[in-house]
């Protein structure tokens, strides 16, 4: 099964003339992806490493099929990538791209969200479920097809965790980075909410960290809905407030934040909470 | 800025005092009656810190502009002064505009307990109205957010109209917090902004050019990162912390502090695969003279020979003044982590490892 990306993804790349959507383009093909279509308006017609090229997106789902669009469009294009996506009928968006103003975030998530598509990001890794798809920039090399799901606000911090779970032989059924910024279009209720249901999902790993109240209101899903056993890390114990720590939504403002509070939270609902990203392979059984 | 803030509420229709911003007294020429002579600085809690007087005539005003200007509140030097018309207050209400996170929309926060820090007044007396994306701004809201002031008719209608036009200020300025704090009812019964505070959203710049130059809560190492596009936030122990990725770099901290050492810089590389930033990173670094420096890379985007190509550049040759535990991981592993132990420096093969490493090395130079 696996959430959001598997089998039936077909995926059309929007921004793909790019550096990174050309890069990223092979490296998801690589994986498994079945990456149909590239959008680059002007450029329709083209190939990129036989990738076919069209002038819109609605002009690949109509030849192509694509039903997820993976969008590298820099950020001032990025809410109109991502609104043409919509309005083609695609049914799952990865936004990678970062730095997107806040109140373009804001529309484009919400409009994404009252049509029931599932849009991950912006400031997002991506989605990978080892043996089937990815669709973004998580390294290939660090997965492996087993029954753990991976929900995670970072990039880099949830390579090293899957990592480590990887290197003590347990595989995962897929892995959510939901991204660092304010506003996302998908955060960890949503997708507790898909591991909850997903039956070759067996265990659960919430990679947090400092800034606003998700993981506080993840806590509470859990307690609330989730049978399955859940491992938490949550980064940025030792961040001072006030200070934005490299993402957008990573700051303790007026008190509120605090990995602390988040921590409690989780333990509070039977979440096992690891002290170092490292101690996270230990805690899954 | 209480002043610029007050320029983007003007521009939007927003009622402010009249006013003049100066840097020295003798700019002062005339006043239109009795002003107060408020401070600009990025602080809060300027009038406990006798940084907000009254003047009445010329002279005063310069006398009491040259007591403020210079003075060090909390930290922040005075530059600047606003002399502004003084309103005879009746009533101080709290109005501001903020992102909701968990809701993903703009929100109206109000009170009729204006004047003091919202973080202070209860929260029944605080309305939180928020403005659904798909449905916009509508008239509605502001009458809804006036009708929560308890105020008469003619003031309420005055609110809803602000509520409106400090809507239009975030939205056409991409604002990301609006406040105004008091809002004033004054004795004649006109609703006017005495203090604002606006904060553009620094990832819509790009839209902004002329908010590019405004200052910053930032120590002048953080300025000169932030002008690089490098997270580099300072903090108060010995270990200068590089990594890729805000989460690895958080993580980096934590690992360090649960060994017994403490971090003094956290620099994010992001996701760059250009020598050239790594190699201005590294002489940032170089600058805040940390004790010893720990390197964790796990190369995706990054790859780890671009990240030690960079470092190697910006040490030119030299031994540095600290020694560097560098952990790389990821794509082109082999090739970064031979470059850099050619170069002298530790290396480690784990995070806690590393984090282990870092900080025996600077407990144990003192």
């Amino acid at each position: 099964m696996a959430v959001v990306v598997d089998n039936n993804t077909k995926v059309v790349v929007q921004g793909i003339t790019g550096y990174q959507g050309t890069y990223h383009t092979l490296a998801m093909r690589e994986f498994g992806t079945k990456v149909v279509a590239g959008v680059r308006p002007g450029k329709g017609g083209e190939t990129v490493n036989d990738t076919p090229v069209f002038d819109s997106v609605a002009d690949a789902v109509r030849e192509t099929g694509a039903n997820t669009s993976c969008i590298f469009v820099p950020a001032p294009r990025c809410k109109d990538a991502a609104m043409e996506a919509l309005d083609a009928g695609v049914r799952t968006i990865v936004v990678v791209t970062e730095h997107l103003p806040v109140l373009d975030a804001i529309h484009m998530v919400s409009v994404a969200r009252s049509r029931g598509v599932t849009l991950i990001g912006p400031n997002c890794p991506g989605v990978a479920s080892p043996g089937k798809a990815k669709v973004g920039i998580l390294p290939s090399k660090i997965f492996k097809p087993g029954h753990v799901g991976v929900v995670s606000k970072s990039g880099t911090l949830t390579y090293e965790i899957v990592n480590a779970i990887t290197e003590r032989g347990i595989g995962q059924s897929t892995c959510v980075g939901i991204g660092g910024d304010r506003v996302s279009g998908t955060n960890f209720i949503d997708v507790l909410e898909l591991f909850q249901q997903d039956r070759e999902t067996k265990q659960i790993v919430l990679v947090g960290e400092i800034g606003g109240t998700a993981e506080e209101e993840a806590a509470e899903f859990i307690k609330a809905n989730v049978k399955k056993p859940v491992v938490a890390y949550i980064a940025g114990r030792t961040a001072p407030p006030g200070k934005r720590m490299g993402h957008a939504g990573a700051i303790i403002a007026r008190g509120r934040g605090t990995a602390e509070s988040k921590i409690k939270a989780l333990e509070a609902a039977g979440v096992r909470t690891a002290k170092l990203p490292t101690d996270v392979p230990e805690l899954l059984k | 800025m209480e002043y610029k803030a007050k320029e983007v509420l003007r521009k939007h229709g927003v009622p402010v005092p009249d006013g003049q911003a100066v840097s020295a007294p003798d700019q002062i020429r005339s006043i239109s009656g009795p002003v107060m002579v408020k401070a600009q600085v990025l602080i809060g809690g300027r009038g406990k810190a006798g940084g907000i007087k009254p003047a009445n005539t010329v002279e005063e005003a310069k006398k009491v502009a040259s007591a403020i200007l210079g003075m060090n509140i909390r930290g922040y030097v005075t530059k600047e002064v606003l002399l502004e018309q003084r309103l005879e207050v009746a009533k101080e209400l709290y109005l501001s505009i903020t992102i909701d996170r968990s809701r993903r929309c703009l929100m109206f926060m109000a009170s009729p307990s204006g004047g003091m820090d919202i973080e202070s007044v209860s929260e029944d007396r605080i309305l939180m109205q928020p403005v659904d994306p798909l449905i916009g701004y509508q008239p509605f809201i502001g009458r809804k957010v006036a009708a929560f002031m308890g105020l008469p008719p003619d003031q309420a209608a005055q609110v809803a109209d602000i509520c409106g036009k400090l809507h239009e200020a975030v939205v056409d300025e991409d604002a990301e917090l609006a406040e105004i704090n008091p809002l004033v009812v004054t004795k004649q019964g006109k609703v006017i902004a005495s203090d604002a505070k606006i904060t553009i959203d620094s990832d819509a710049l790009f839209r902004h050019p002329e908010f590019e130059s405004l200052p910053d809560d930032l120590t002048p190492l953080e300025e000169k990162a932030k002008k690089l596009d490098i997270a580099f936030v300072q903090l108060d122990g010995n270990i200068g912390v590089i990594a890729n990725g805000a989460g690895l770099t958080m993580a980096t901290l934590d690992s360090i502090n649960m060994y017994g050492g403490k971090a003094g810089v956290f620099l994010d590389l992001g996701g760059t695969d250009d020598p050239e930033k790594v190699k201005s990173a590294m002489m940032l670094m170089k600058e805040a003279n940390p004790k010893v420096v720990l390197l964790n890379i796990f190369g995706g985007i990054t790859k780890c020979d671009t990240v030690a190509k960079g470092v190697l550049e910006a040490l030119e040759g030299k031994k540095p003044s600290f020694p560097i535990v560098a952990r790389i991981k990821g794509v082109n592993e082999e090739l970064g982590r031979s470059m850099l132990k050619d170069a002298g420096m530790i290396p480690a093969s784990g995070l806690s490892e590393a984090a282990e490493l870092a900080s025996k090395e600077s407990l144990r130079r003192v």
